[in-house]
């Protein structure tokens, strides 16, 4: 299985530089700030070298299976584990992400003055290589692994560095996305006892799975632990709660990695794992996602219309965003998951880049309150360009990937009968995010200041962005911009491998992919055009 | 000469079966060589007592690993019956043994701050280890009950031995008279067992009906015998109490707190990992044919236990009572990989065994910190005490942290490839209801873990701490902890490293 190529090595490193940088921050607590940083930027920038490195020699003709496939024995080989790495359309993008995020997240929290500096950094880098192991992982027991090592770092960061109320938040986060977290190690240890191919690899599973379906009862059984397991890791409606709360008190870098990378996920797990092994069990559950789909673009979307406090909303805002992802999985077509893929990684970068901002800020105006700011461009008219970027970006306005991701997701709604109807509240949820979205920047940086405000605003406390700001804000804007121009970076390659797992036309019926192959080829719709 | 004496030993041993036993044997050696050893030094040299205790001990393990190095031996039969060697056994006593040394350990830092005498602790200890090596190898009821009484008959002392505290002689008067009760439980219904396995009117009445063997083939003939499933219950009920599964955990609070913190260490691990391994061979053999009726009561058993223990540690101050607690759930969980032995799933007992090493690394951590962190009163430990702990002695809050995270089953600790091998057994076993029940409670074991981190490391106030050096660890601490620590973290990494899953 394992062909000990470079490809699969640099693989490896993007995982362990991370980690490594972090193990040598961690012991070195007497380095210079100069060495720190110097370690700092290496364990930060690798993962996005690399992910470039690879893309750039991703191979698309190897549909259906992995590249760069690296397979190590780690002791688990009786219960079918091993270190199974590997790259495929679907998660080249998401690895890129987390590398994108995690740099800008790392030259961000670099320059932050956070107290004990060495121990943060190690923590962001403990977490930033789980995320590139996540997503690197074709075994499924280890992409679950690797997503667990980087909800530790979180939990530790959020309690020491984190703002009001962190200690309940911190705990209540960590309760519920371990409780979501074994759900899903549930579903997995299901799959992988049920489908009697004696493997957590996925690509062993979709083979046993594509053989021999499981009975339509186990399936519905075991969709249902993954659905809700993952469901709470990405905020599903009514999971919510600890989403806004926990991102209101994390400190920036956390909140960064979490909300744009780390909640991505347990969608990536529905949509790569969970809906193509189980089409039965994602077609049983089908209203009730669409259901809760929907509590978070309506509900949520009302929730965050009523917050005052800027980081509440940009919280509410993300939860409330991953709705359209789940509208987009619920089709259960090509268009459908290729828009929720879409969708997963500008949102990670938008929101990434809208915390971040948030953060500058609150530097400037020492307040979350929307209230009570105003004017703000006028001393720092970059910021505001960055952040009515950011917000325009999250609204979905075209020339960001987001709309992309939520266009395809219409698109994919509109196709049949049966959900035609569900765009007409989607595309509310849009018109509710440009309320508050706009509402925010006029609030910030236009308009009357309050009294309080305007001394502040006199004084010469208020600068532009730095140029580590400026530099971790571009790397993020213009990702989303690419994405936004050209997605095809990412969907032709996504495409392809989407077409072996979904059917083309959404159709509410249990389909195997298999019989997917013999529709007509003309038909076939680019994600694009 | 050299190779004829090799030749006449090795006939020798061949014949001569108390070879068997040498490392139990050596113990015991040990511990009455740190008797004498304590008369003949003088005053200013009773350092060398605990000394010879740890350094006896590595020579022993070292010893015995040829004996661990044969694992995958098979089974050998000693003593007409009475005790029996498998790689199990061997694997446990390696695991006795090293939790022996680290008890010792954590008792030499206990005693240098208390005022009592010090060698008669190494002795019981190594008396105890003894007794438990033994108690995993028998295979015939009287050997089992002799190991086991003198196992529980040393702790009695251990538990009480800080005389001078009230919590500990009151921990020791509860341990004294629930587990004389439970001893009485256990004979009782061992000689129910023996008295009707000795009826020559029944099917394959036995002469010899204590030994294992013997009594599997007379339980399979007559599975439905009113008073075999009672005598069967009573010697669960009486293994339960060991391990202080629901209702049999009364006492495991009070003594928990009372007792010298190594001695609340050595109880949590190596006492609660005998009587595991007791109970397995006990449903791999003599109730082999009572499974049907077994696998409902210890699920019912499993499941409260594992409930019990999470709820009632939540609201816990005190850490030596939350460790205790929590330490119930912990035996619920490994419940779950007996009972998935009974329903045939062969290699959950190494499931059981590696989630028991797991469960001594980790604990052995966080007893070792608690020993330090230990003011002169001894059961007063409550979680208040480690507010910033982690800012005064960073490296003792990271091994503190790591042992909490692994006894949560958090990656990539070893306690969470521990409780991987145990769930997926689980699953096997088609035990569905259990596992629902396990999840809630690591759900409900997170909050009160990680509360406990979250008293070392999140302090309230942000005022700076000054780093308080006068109690820290010294270099032979750092040593201990961070091997424990460093274990943790390669098992959950890299499994292969610990092969007893293979």
């Amino acid at each position: 299985m394992g062909n000990l190529d470079t490809n699969s090595l640099f693989l490896l490193t993007a995982i362990i530089a991370p980690l490594l940088a972090g193990v040598v921050l961690l012991l070195g607590a007497r380095f210079s700030p100069t060495t720190m940083r110097a370690i700092a930027v290496f364990g930060f920038a690798w993962p996005l070298i690399i992910g470039l490195l690879l893309y750039s020699r991703f191979d698309p003709s190897l549909i259906g299976a992995y590249n760069f496939e690296l397979c190590l024995p780690t002791g688990l080989e009786s219960i079918g584990i091993y270190l199974h790495l590997g790259l495929n359309g679907i998660s080249m993008p998401l690895f890129l992400l987390a590398g994108t995020v995690g740099l800008a997240a790392g030259l961000y929290a670099m320059y932050s003055k956070a107290e004990r500096p060495h121990l943060y950094l190690a923590l962001l880098l403990f977490m930033l290589g789980g995320l590139m192991g996540t997503f690197a992982s074709i075994d499924v027991f280890f992409f679950y692994f690797f997503h667990e090592f980087a909800l530790i770092p979180t939990f530790l960061m959020i309690g020491m560095w984190g703002g009001v109320g962190r200690r309940g938040a911190a705990i209540e986060m960590t309760i519920y996305l371990t409780l979501g977290a074994l759900l899903s190690l549930l579903g997995l240890i299901a799959l992988y006892v049920q489908s009697g191919a004696d493997s957590f690899s996925l690509i062993e599973l979709r083979n046993y799975l594509s053989a021999q379906p499981l009975s339509d009862t186990v399936q519905n059984n075991i969709f249902a632990l993954l659905l809700f397991g993952f469901g709470i890791l990405v905020s599903l409606f009514p999971f919510h709660s600890w989403a806004p709360k926990g991102y209101a008190v994390a400190p920036t870098g956390a909140a960064m990695l979490h909300a744009g990378v780390l909640k991505k996920f347990g969608l990536y797990g529905l949509l790569q794992i969970a809906a193509p092994l189980l089409p039965a069990g994602a077609d049983h559950w089908f209203p009730w996602i669409v259901w809760l789909a929907l509590g978070n673009i309506i509900f949520i979307g009302l929730v965050t219309l009523a917050q005052k406090d800027l980081k509440m909303m940009l919280g509410y805002s993300s939860v409330m965003h991953m709705g359209y992802a789940f509208l987009g999985l619920a089709c259960f077509s090509v268009i459908g998951a290729g828009g929720a893929l879409l969708l997963m990684v500008a949102h990670g970068l938008s929101v990434a880049l809208l915390f971040m901002l948030s953060t500058c800020i609150y530097h400037r105006s020492q307040t979350f309150d929307l209230s009570e700011m105003g004017g703000l461009a006028t001393k720092a008219p970059v910021l505001a360009a960055f952040f009515v970027a950011g917000s325009m970006a999250s609204i979905g306005l075209p020339g960001f990937g987001n709309f992309w991701g939520e266009f395809t997701i219409f698109a994919a709604l509109a196709e049949t009968e049966l959900t035609r109807w569900i765009v007409v509240p989607a595309a509310t949820g849009i018109i509710i995010s440009a309320i508050y979205g706009l509402r925010a920047v006029a609030n910030i940086f236009f308009g009357q200041p309050k009294a309080a405000f305007v001394e502040r605003l006199q004084s010469d406390q208020i600068t532009d962005l730095q140029a580590f700001e400026k530099l971790s804000a571009g790397i993020l804007i213009a990702a989303l911009v690419l994405t936004g121009i050209f997605p095809r970076v990412f969907s032709d390659d996504a495409n392809r491998e989407l077409l072996e797992l979904y059917p083309q036309q959404q159709s509410h019926l249990p389909v195997i992919h298999s019989a997917v192959l013999s529709t007509d080829v003309d038909t076939h719709k680019e994600l694009t055009h | 000469m050299n190779k004829l004496l090799i030749e006449f030993l090795s006939g020798y041993t061949a014949t001569n079966q108390w070879a068997a036993i040498l490392p139990e044997i050596m113990m015991g050696v040990l511990a009455l060589c740190l008797l004498a050893a304590e008369m003949v030094l003088p005053k200013n040299r009773q350092a060398w007592v605990p000394r010879l205790a740890i350094w006896g001990q590595v020579l022993i393990l070292m010893i015995a690993f040829g004996f661990v190095g044969r694992c995958s031996i098979g089974e050998f039969q000693y003593f007409s019956g009475l005790i029996t060697q498998t790689d199990v056994t061997q694997i446990m006593r390696g695991f006795f043994l090293v939790s022996s040394i680290a008890v010792c350990y954590l008792g030499h830092i206990y005693l240098s701050k208390q005022t009592l005498p010090q060698t008669e602790f190494y002795a019981l200890v190594l008396i105890i280890s003894a007794g438990m090596m033994l108690l995993v190898q028998s295979t015939h009821f009287v050997m089992l009950f002799v190991a086991l009484e003198t196992v529980t008959v040393a702790f009695y002392v251990l538990v009480a031995y800080s005389r001078t505290s009230q919590f500990s002689l009151e921990a020791g008067l509860k341990y004294l008279i629930l587990g004389a009760l439970s001893s009485g439980i256990l004979l009782f219904g061992i000689v129910l067992l023996y008295g009707i396995a000795g009826n020559p009117e029944l099917l394959g009445a036995s002469r010899d009906s204590l030994n294992y063997g013997e009594l599997m083939n007379f339980v399979i003939l007559n599975m439905n015998n009113m008073i075999v499933k009672i005598g069967a219950l009573l010697v669960i009920a009486g293994v339960c109490f060991k391990i202080g599964a629901v209702p049999f955990q009364i006492w495991v609070p009070d003594v928990y707190q009372g007792a010298p913190t190594p001695v609340t260490a050595y109880l949590a691990v190596a006492s609660k990992a005998a009587g595991f391994i007791v109970l397995i061979e006990l449903v791999r053999g003599p109730f082999f044919g009572l499974q049907d009726f077994l696998v409902p009561v210890l699920s019912v058993i499993a499941a409260a236990t594992i409930l019990f223990g999470n709820i009632a540690a939540v609201a816990q101050r005190n850490v030596k009572r939350l460790m205790g607690l929590s330490g119930i759930a912990h035996a619920g969980y490994l419940l779950l990989g007996v009972i998935a032995v009974m329903r045939g799933v062969d290699w959950a007992v190494y499931a059981v065994i590696f989630y028991l090493v797991t469960y001594l690394l980790a604990s052995f951590a966080v007893f070792g910190v608690m020993s330090i962190a230990a003011g002169e009163e001894d059961a007063n430990q409550e979680l208040d005490h480690y507010e910033s702990f982690a800012r005064k002695r960073p490296f003792l809050g990271g091994v503190l942290a790591c042992g909490l995270g692994s006894l949560a089953g958090i990656p990539p600790l070893g306690g969470f490839i521990g409780k991987l091998f145990l769930f997926v057994a689980a699953f096997q076993a088609e035990l569905y209801g259990l596992l629902i029940i396990a999840i809630v409670g690591v759900v409900i074991s997170i909050y009160y873990y990680f509360g406990w981190i979250r008293e070392c490391y999140f302090s309230s106030s942000s005022t700076a701490v000054v780093k308080d050096i006068s109690c820290g660890a010294t270099s032979s601490d750092r040593f201990l902890l961070g091997a424990l620590t460093v274990a943790s973290i390669v098992i959950g990494i890299l499994p292969a490293a610990l092969p007893i899953i293979r």
